[in-house]
């Protein structure tokens, strides 16, 4: 355990923060990282236990990222709990070796009743668990995982063909094209960070996907194009609408989560369709990859009606390659399925703040899925403190876990679903909770909450406005802003500000991508220093290009999507940000901040935008059609008549107008022509 | 185009022209003015229709029921506002929070370039309150905006309530696809300019504001709604707004349909429908409601909080109760059902208002004129320019043709010189500037001399700036060399016209009542005077008579005969100060382009022709 102070340039530092928070295995001995204010923060890299009532287990060497709080067993023996701490997609600190051999145990037992015959330990393995937040505002936040992983290789020489857990369909996506890493979310709405706080796990709204392919690929581009569309297939989106002109390769916003330590950017792909609309078809295809799909377990929850029923809706297929114990020398793939849904006390149509899984899902739990080797139910209690409760929960359990979750610690009410405890006499499980107060209690702002919008007015020009927040009391810390934009939106770089308190502020990098039209994107990442308790203000101007009149979407008038702008940022936790409260905790942990409590790496995505172009007037192609024949008919026609006719004095004959003429005159008693 | 390659008949062409001139002037103005009063006789005007398919085909259940509810927010919300003796901030943001808003404020600050008397104002000093409900799984890009003002004493109290009782029931509806915003807004029109300004994140009125914390992405559309009592016994919408923009036709169709729907007597301009177009009352009761429109819309002053939005591609309208004496009224919850269909409606939007017309007058809520329509009435009154401008060129490009074959007399009378021509024309331009920039300038110099107040002194220094204009001519004379000739008033006026006919034009495209107001005044003695000694005081008196100044004092007074609140002289006089000064405060506080338009360039240009009957 090394502590190191290093005074590199600040990008650097960040990239090995970002980096180190990427947990490569394959360089365990120390990770370092260094927080912005200058104080030294370090890791276990021995995978040191410490003890105490908060105490944490990281075991380096296997990049196992579950963005769920994950139990290493109950209690260990001196009684005391045990926690580990997530990150929001990249961890540190994989499930320890107890568990994973308690997790064989108990699929070995869960296993042995159902097989007549003994069988060899099966190589992959099924978790489920469903995390319940009640949130300050009334609203509720459900996140399912449904993990399954499998120790074996996809890629190297022999293929395989028998599966068992793991959907055939990803297993030969991932062979087919080589995929390292594949991320894949689709979204419906927005979360509402100011009042919802973090999500365990954060998408755009619509759908996003992004892929590691091998470095052996030669084509990424080709493979990109062929895996999209067979993606499309599998999860009934349209994510063959992906194509070169939105597709970026981000030079240090996304890094692989998973195994491998090439973070070449060229074997990255990164998409977004922001009008992607979810709905049930693509819940349907995303519950058929589960081995119980929604027959037993956690997934009898799942019924659509009840989950586009609500605020918010995100679910995500992530597969990463892991390690596959301790010492790391073979590989397993994982396959994590999520699901984040916010419930809406007020739409709801209930005027008493009470949750229950029957009034959420209109189903209860009778039964985990069989296959899993762990099902649980967490319910989030950290703001319902003995002595001053907020909420009533029901039916009552003593088991209690702590994780640091995105940098707080938070304490989880546990629901194991393999033991009958929970059921109780009805055998079934309805989990209820029971507001005491009626009235919704602030809560306090999250540290990195970001903003965006279009300014101006007219439709020749405009300006994207970008708003970071850090309500960070006193400390400052960088963040990775990317951009991408469509090429029809021409960004006017040398308009390129950052803002933050009235003041400047550079960025240390920026990396822009022109884009090219109907080709590709513009991608723009810089990296912003945040100074604590401000707000910094990215606005850069554009131009509203004119489409071919074929170019436009069969609904030109209601504008275009711009997709969300990433926020990657390492954030300083809530837990380290009280000084002063010392309460509950033995002293000798408050003097330094501990390594996972002090940061931890955050995600955030800004509303996507929408932008009005100037659009013809489809309706009237008759009319200018029309007008267009007579300009050219009458105008040039009588230019070219005058150009090219010869004149010539001629005499004048007795024309039919002369004659009109005289006899006009003749009857004014003028004499003629 | 045989008839222009051919010289003979080219020339047969031009006689035709010059010959008959008067007369096809006068041809022209008498078929323009009677098409233009043909359009609101109603066979000749088309009948709404909705063009949006997201507006048609579904009807909407409306199950607002919270009549009672709105009346009791009424009631505190009159309470609150008593008690702090302005807008209640604090309770605003509690109420709308503990219905399950986002809720934010936004304070501004104006100060006014004088002191504004009819609203007493000077030192503006506000706060908006804003909640937006989010749509459930909307990802923030679109929203619907419903206003109501906080107005002065016990106006609009209701409108807050029923937006509050609105807000509440929306809250727990789960249909929402574009997230709606409930903005009160303090100070009316400052108000409104300030939180739109700061919405769309730009400053073109020098308002100082704070920063906006919650958007809600792009706005599609936005009511305004304004209630002062319990019941109504109609409802009336204004469409007319900033620069005489007007809002889709759609949007207006579909209150009158929610109207229709809910049984809601509604009306435009004050005034109800008639059934009985073939009488002469019904055809002078939809003249009127049109000439209303027009003078309204030619005045460019937004008619209620909606006109802001307009110049943000927000199609929007405002929506007013008024209680009069008829017997059957209307409660809040059919107001609310009114509004709530009308939202239901737009949320099914699926792109922003574009089928419709932008660019109509409406005789009746059932019928209107497009720009198709009532453009050629407005033409044939610019052919009159266009006419008198043809027959001068030929009379300057072709001197001798009265005279046979007389070319030395030609070239005896030697073309102007550009520096005659030039300078009445920047002279009457600089006047311009002087009326347009003097006296907001000056208003301070002018109170220390005479014992007005700021707005007098602004609208007195107009005024004097005004009519010290026709004292021109006598100076003009003594910048230039030499005198005045034929040929010289003869170019004059031919750049004159072209360039009033340019003018008008542009206008009437942008802004048709204001043209054609401008077109039906100017241009028949415009295109007629001359500078002979012998009619000169008839042309000058004939002049003034038509000048911007004198056009607006005469709209006025049409303005009440047609409102049925007919005033005196003096009061019109009275209203024409204020006007003036209003036209001032439109322009530097809400960008208004009336006041600039006549200053910059309708005023001298008219001086120009004064110019003319004076030359000497």
């Amino acid at each position: 355990m090394a502590i190191h102070r290093v005074g590199v340039a600040v990008f650097v530092l960040v990239a090995t923060a970002i980096l180190a928070a990427e947990s490569e295995p394959n360089q365990v001995e120390s990770e370092k990282l260094q927080d912005v204010s200058g104080e030294a923060v370090f890791s276990d890299a021995e995978g040191g236990f410490k003890t105490g009532d908060g105490a944490s287990i990281t075991v380096p060497g296997q990049a196992e990222a579950p963005p769920h709080p994950v139990e290493t067993g109950q209690a260990d023996s001196a009684g005391r709990r045990v926690s580990i701490e997530v990150g929001s997609d990249r961890v540190k600190q994989p499930v320890a070796d107890e568990e994973l051999e308690n997790l064989q145990a108990e699929f070995d037992l869960q296993d042995a009743p159902q097989q007549s015959e003994p069988v060899p330990t099966p190589r992959d393995h099924f978790a489920e668990e469903l995390v319940i937040r009640p949130l300050l505002s009334g609203d509720i936040y459900t996140s399912f995982q449904f993990r399954t992983r499998w120790d074996t290789d996809l890629h190297r020489g022999k293929k395989v063909s028998h599966y068992r857990l793991f959907p055939k369909s990803l297993g030969q996506v991932i062979s087919k094209f080589s995929v390292r890493e594949l991320h894949i979310s689709f979204t419906q709405g927005f979360w509402r960070t100011a009042q919802w706080g973090q999500p365990l796990l954060s998408a755009p709204p619509g759908a996003e996907l992004w892929v590691w392919f091998q470095d052996s690929v030669a084509d990424v581009d080709g493979a990109w194009r062929e895996l999209t569309s067979v993606l499309s297939g599998i999860f009934c989106a349209s994510l063959n609408f992906i194509d070169s002109t939105n597709t970026v390769q981000p030079s240090a916003s996304f890094k692989p989560m998973g195994l491998g330590n090439v973070t070449e950017q060229r074997f990255l792909r990164y998409a977004v369709l922001p009008r992607e609309i979810v709905c049930t078809e693509n819940l349907t295809p995303w519950k058929k990859l589960l081995p119980c799909e929604s027959q037993a377990g956690l997934a009898v929850l799942l019924k659509s009606e009840k989950l586009f029923h609500s605020s918010y809706h995100s679910q995500a297929v992530h597969i990463r390659p892991v390690c596959k114990d301790t010492a790391c020398r073979e590989t397993s793939w994982e396959l994590s399925q999520t699901l984040g849904i916010v419930f809406d006390l007020h739409a709801s149509g209930q005027s008493k703040r009470e949750w229950s899984l029957f009034k959420m899902f209109s189903r209860t739990l009778t039964e985990p899925c069989p296959l899993a080797s762990s099902s649980k139910v967490y319910v989030d209690v950290t703001d319902n403190p003995l002595g001053e409760e907020l909420f009533d929960l029901s039916p009552a359990v003593s088991l209690q876990t702590q994780a640091v979750v995105l940098g707080d610690r938070r304490t989880f009410t546990v629901y194991d679903l393999l033991t009958p405890e929970p059921y109780g006499p009805t055998r079934s499980l309805n989990i209820l909770l029971k507001w005491r107060q009626q009235d919704s209690v602030d809560m306090q702002r999250p540290v990195l909450h970001t903003e965006r919008y279009v300014s101006g007015y007219g439709l020749q020009t405009g300006e994207i406005n970008t708003l970071l927040y850090n309500s960070h009391p006193f400390r400052a810390f960088p963040v990775l802003l990317m951009e991408t934009v469509p090429w029809y939106l021409r960004l006017y770089i040398h308009t390129l500000t950052v803002q933050s308190k009235g003041k400047e502020n550079k960025p240390s990098y920026i990396h822009y991508l022109p884009s090219k039209d109907r080709q590709r994107p513009h991608l723009l990442e810089m990296l912003v220093q945040l100074p604590p308790h401000s707000v910094t203000k990215v606005t850069v101007q554009f131009e509203r290009a004119l489409l071919k009149w074929t170019e436009y979407t069969p609904d030109p008038n209601h504008g275009f999507y711009v997709s969300s702008s990433v926020v990657s940022a390492m954030v300083p936790s809530v837990v380290a940000m009280d000084t002063n409260s010392t309460e509950g905790r033995p002293l000798f942990t408050t003097l330094f901040h501990s390594t996972e409590e002090s940061s931890y790496f955050m995600r955030v995505y800004s509303e996507p935008l929408l932008v009005n172009l100037p659009t013809p007037d489809f309706s009237m192609p008759y009319n200018v059609i029309c007008l267009t024949c007579t300009v050219v008919a009458v105008g040039y026609g009588s230019l070219y008549n005058l150009l090219t006719r010869t004149f010539q004095v001629e005499e004048p004959s007795g024309g039919l107008t002369k004659r009109l003429a005289n006899v006009i005159r003749r009857l004014r008693g003028v004499p003629a022509l | 185009m045989g008839l222009l390659s051919d010289p003979n008949r080219r020339r047969a062409l031009t006689s035709l022209v010059t010959r008959l001139n008067t007369p096809l002037c006068v041809l022209c103005y008498l078929v323009g003015v009677s098409w233009f009063m043909g359009l609101a006789f109603e066979p000749f005007m088309l009948r709404t229709y909705m063009s949006e398919n997201a507006m048609g085909s579904t009807m909407v259940e409306e199950r607002f029921v919270f009549g009672e509810r709105a009346i009791s927010y009424t009631r505190e919300f009159a309470g609150q506002k008593k008690k702090t003796g302005g807008m209640p901030v604090d309770w605003l943001v509690k109420t709308m929070k503990s219905r399950g808003l986002e809720v934010y404020t936004q304070s501004f600050s104006q100060t006014l370039p004088f002191p504004d008397e009819v609203k007493e104002r000077y030192m503006v000093r506000g706060t908006n309150v804003y909640g937006i409900l989010r749509a459930p799984r909307g990802p923030r890009t679109e929203s619907i905006v419903l206003s109501a003002p906080c107005s002065e004493g016990n106006n609009n109290n209701q409108a807050v309530g029923l937006l509050l009782a609105l807000a509440s029931y929306f809250r727990s509806q789960i249909y929402w696809a574009k997230d709606i915003i409930f903005l009160v807004n303090e100070h009316d029109l400052i108000g409104t300019e300030a939180w739109l300004e700061a919405y769309h994140d730009v400053n073109m009125t020098g308002l100082r504001s704070s920063p906006m914390q919650g958007r809600a992405g792009a706005i599609q559309a936005a009511l305004s709604l304004e209630l002062s009592s319990d019941v109504i016994t109609s409802m009336d919408v204004a469409l007319e707004g900033l620069n005489g923009q007007l809002p889709n036709l759609d949007l207006v169709n579909l209150f009158y349909a929610f109207c229709q729907k809910t049984g809601v007597l509604c009306t435009i301009q004050g005034k109800l429908q008639r059934n009985d177009w073939d009488t002469l009352p019904g055809y002078t009761h939809s003249l009127s409601t049109m000439l209303l429109m027009v003078l309204k819309q030619g005045s460019g002053r937004p008619q209620g909080d909606h006109g802001l939005f307009l110049r943000y591609h927000i199609e929007a309208v405002t929506m007013r109760g008024i209680n009069s004496f008829r017997q059957y009224k209307f409660d809040m919850m059919t107001v609310g059902k009114l509004i709530e269909g009308m939202f239901r409606k737009l949320n099914n939007l699926l792109e922003r208002f574009h089928q419709s017309y932008f660019f109509y007058l409406m005789p009746s809520l059932t019928r209107f004129v497009s720009i198709g329509y009532y453009m050629p009435a407005f033409g044939f009154l610019a052919l009159i320019l266009v006419l008198r401008a043809l027959d001068l060129w030929v009379q300057l490009s072709d001197p001798a043709r009265a005279l046979d074959d007389g070319v030395s007399e030609g070239e005896q009378d030697s073309s102007p010189s550009l520096l005659s021509l030039a300078t009445p024309v920047i002279i009457c331009h600089l006047t311009g500037l002087a009326l347009y920039f003097l006296p907001v300038l000056s208003q301070e110099m002018a109170i220390q001399h005479f014992p007005v107040s700021e707005t007098e002194a602004v609208v007195l220094t107009a005024i004097a700036i005004y009519v010290a204009g026709l004292a021109l001519p006598h100076n003009t004379h003594r910048v230039l060399s030499g005198v005045g000739t034929e040929r010289g008033w003869r170019s004059l006026k031919l750049f004159s016209l072209l360039y009033l006919a340019v003018l008008l034009g542009c206008t009437t495209l942008i802004n048709f009542s204001l043209g054609f107001i401008l077109a039906v005044t100017m241009i028949p003695v415009t295109a007629f005077i001359q500078p002979h000694r012998s009619s000169k005081v008839l042309h000058g008196v004939a002049l003034i008579l038509v000048s911007p100044a004198t056009t607006l004092l005469l709209s006025i007074y049409l303005y009440h005969e047609l409102i049925e609140y007919p005033i005196s002289l003096l009061e019109c006089w009275q209203h024409f100060l204020t006007a003036v000064s209003q036209g001032i405060l439109d322009h530097h506080l809400y960008g208004s382009l009336l006041y600039p338009l006549i200053a910059l360039f309708i005023y001298p240009c008219w001086l120009q022709f004064w110019n003319i009957v004076f030359w000497k």
